[in-house]
């Protein structure tokens, strides 16, 4: 499943980055954020408008990405 | 002698640097820039237990040594020691956050990695034991390589281990030659291996609840968020006006006293009406803004430091995206409000161009704590003082009425420069949502007291400078006895002020306008004063009364279409000699000031005009 399309509170983890699909300062922003395979994650709040952008747990840290980003991202049930 | 070793403070951001710098320095701290760039430096002055002074330097807070950002080169060059007017660190201290060691150790790595006597400090430790992380420092240490102190900055506890150990760090002397480069970083592989050590040193007790967590439900929540953060920026901008209206009334009385003692010791000559005047009455009314700025200011630095102002930055996100910017630049606009100064300099977060430079370009449009007194003088003499609904009153309502036309107009400015000037890129929107902390009573008054310093040294020198040449140029030379005409308009001054008199006129403003608009080029607030020096010069009476009796000189001579264009006209004109000094800095060149100049002024020839057309067509 896509991260942006994971319901909230839903404990999971990364199965999967397509950094390729990122360009290279938002590839670099997520990695430094501790984005990578194996890391668990959680969606914990979305945006007023149009549910964008989303806050998720990474790790330790509480990430604010937009949806586009999101979407590069998938996950698995953890 | 040598210099006093010097001690460099870096970290992620959120680590609690800052924090832990001013707990070491206290207020013995210099901010400067380094040359070149616009990232501010900031320094400090420390003792250790058994004397020996040292030298402590905040760095900005990065999340690596990759320079994509000037923060982030200067300080790679700080600690490879390329940076032009720095000596290389003798120490590192590397604040981490205990509660996130996952995250923060990979810069950690990165750090040890250049050789240099290297302290971790291991910050924030009460909040990892309350988050049910337990931290083994001896393992840390030992997967480290260097010593690790557990601190808690904001209640400056481990500060004497830490101090101990910058005295070895520091006494170590002769220390091996490094050479001026960043090991090679892997950023994936640091991560992982950064993991590893932080679960090696933790034992991770199940997640407690925090405040963090139950507070974001609501502050987050995409109803009750946007509400609640409407409220907060609702309750700032009354406490301006309320809670700052008592110290207000005291520096009137004392503006007043100082008036009244000079007029009647002195003896009654051009010296007297100089001082009174020109210096007591025209600093004075700029000096008697000092306590809103502050309050407005105090809001800010503790929505920063409690960590909600990144939340107003996600809900806003999406918005600001429509605009073509991103939530990234809700902080330095909404900083804006107090001072498009510290504003513009905060644009340095906002990692794309062009995202960065629509920014700048619009952050003069927010309604700066400069403008109040004037509108604070214009709707004091013509808006009547009465409610248009129970506890609403009109005078308030115009003011909402300024600062929402300011909003607006930034808003139509950058959707337009985004399509046009500073078309393409978009950076997106990606950043830490911190924990929730206490703002510390230290922080914040530290801050305040620079803002207050930059304001005062600012009334006590520029605008004193102004007031007095504007105050000579409007007395002389002194009109023949028996001539028509005013002494403002006869005047250099009213002879300067004739020549843009033409272009201002169609917009409905006077001869007096014009001419408190120039001086005004410096700095908004000095509107007022040059009013206050224009209106007494031609009255030549008593000078004690500030502004109560000019708010009624104006009534007298400025229609209600005058006075509405004349508010218009300073929501949108760039009337601030360091707002565009500040630009040209951070954008290096002459090119975004002309810009920011021109587009502004012609905005506010078209409001101003387009206000005094209307309310003239409709018989105001």
């Amino acid at each position: 499943m896509r991260l942006d399309e994971l319901p909230s509170r839903q404990a999971s983890c990364i199965s999967a980055i397509d950094w390729d699909g990122l360009d290279d300062k938002a590839a670099r922003r997520l990695r430094e954020l501790g984005f990578d395979e194996g890391v668990a994650i959680e969606t914990l709040h979305r945006g007023p408008i149009g549910l964008d952008p989303i806050a998720v747990r990474v790790g330790r840290m509480t990430i604010a990405l937009r949806k586009a980003v999101a979407a590069a991202v998938t996950v698995v049930p953890a | 002698m040598n210099p006093a070793p010097l001690v460099a403070l870096v970290g992620n951001p959120n680590a609690g640097k800052s924090a832990l710098f001013n707990a070491l320095t206290g207020a013995r701290q210099k901010v400067g820039n380094y040359p070149g760039v616009t990232v501010e430096r900031k320094s400090g002055r420390m003792a250790l237990d058994d004397g020996r002074p040292i030298e402590m330097l905040d760095l900005p807070g990065t999340y690596s040594l990759d320079p994509s950002s000037p923060d982030e080169a200067v300080t790679r060059d700080v600690l490879i020691g390329t940076q032009e007017g720095e000596r290389r660190p003798d120490v590192l201290i590397v604040v981490v956050d205990a509660t996130n060691l996952d995250n923060h150790l990979r810069f950690a790595l990165q750090l040890v990695a250049l050789g240099l006597p290297t302290i971790v400090a291991l910050n924030m430790i009460d909040m990892a034991e309350r988050d049910g992380t337990d931290i083994d420092v001896a393992r840390l240490s030992a997967e480290l390589g260097v010593p690790v102190i557990p601190t808690v900055a904001v209640r400056k506890r481990g500060l004497d281990a830490l101090k101990d150990a910058i005295g070895r760090a520091s006494a170590g002397g002769g220390r091996t030659l490094l050479s001026p480069t960043v090991p090679g970083a892997d950023l994936t592989a640091l991560q992982r291996r950064s993991r590893q050590i932080a679960a090696a040193a933790t034992v991770q007790r199940p997640l407690q609840r925090a405040f963090t967590e139950k507070f974001d439900r609501v502050a987050l929540h995409p109803v009750a968020g946007p509400i609640l953060l409407a409220v907060m920026m609702f309750v700032m901008f009354q406490a301006v006006f309320s809670w700052s209206q008592a110290p207000i009334d005291w520096l009137a009385e004392a503006q007043s006293w100082l008036a009244t003692t000079a007029t009647n010791t002195l003896p009654d000559n051009f010296l007297r009406d100089f001082l009174v005047e020109g210096i007591i009455n025209g600093v004075g009314m700029v000096v008697a803004f000092l306590p809103q700025i502050l309050v407005l200011f105090a809001f800010i630095l503790v929505l920063e430091a409690s960590g909600y102002m990144v939340r107003a930055a996600f809900l806003m996100d999406r918005l600001m995206a429509s605009v073509g910017l991103s939530g990234r630049a809700f902080i330095p606009l909404l900083s804006s409000f107090a001072c498009a100064i510290p504003g513009i300099m905060a644009t340095r977060s906002i990692d794309d161009p062009r995202d960065r430079l629509t920014t700048i370009l619009i952050a003069p449009l927010m309604t700066c704590s400069a403008r109040l007194p004037v509108y604070a003088l214009i709707i004091g003499a013509f808006i009547p003082a009465q409610n248009v609904l129970p506890g609403v009153g009109l005078q308030g309502l115009v003011l909402f009425g300024l600062y929402i036309a300011g909003i607006i107009g930034a808003m139509a400015a950058s959707a337009v420069l985004r399509r046009t000037v500073t078309k393409g890129g978009g950076g997106g929107f990606m950043m830490e949502l911190p924990r929730y902390q206490l703002p510390v009573v230290r922080d914040i008054a530290i801050g305040l007291w620079q803002r207050a310093f930059v304001f005062l040294r600012r009334a006590g020198t520029v605008i004193l400078t102004v007031t007095a040449v504007l105050w000579l140029l409007t007395s002389y030379p002194k009109v023949p006895i028996g001539s028509s005409l005013k002494q403002s308009e006869y005047s250099i001054a009213g002879r300067i002020a004739g020549v843009i008199y033409p272009i201002v006129r169609p917009i409905g403003f006077g001869r007096d306008m014009a001419l408190a608009v120039i001086p005004a080029m410096v700095a908004r607030e000095v509107a007022v004063s040059a009013l206050q020096t224009v209106y007494s010069i031609d009255a030549a009476d008593d000078p004690t009364q500030g502004e109560k009796k000019l708010a009624g000189r104006l009534r007298g001579a400025w229609s209600l279409p005058t006075a509405l264009a004349f508010l218009a006209w300073f929501v949108f004109a760039p009337q601030c000699l360091s707002t565009i000094a500040v630009i040209r800095r951070e954008t290096n060149g002459w090119l975004w000031p002309s810009f920011t100049l021109a587009y502004l002024f012609g905005m506010a020839w078209l409001a101003a005009g387009a206000t005094f057309w209307t309310a003239t067509a409709l018989g105001l």
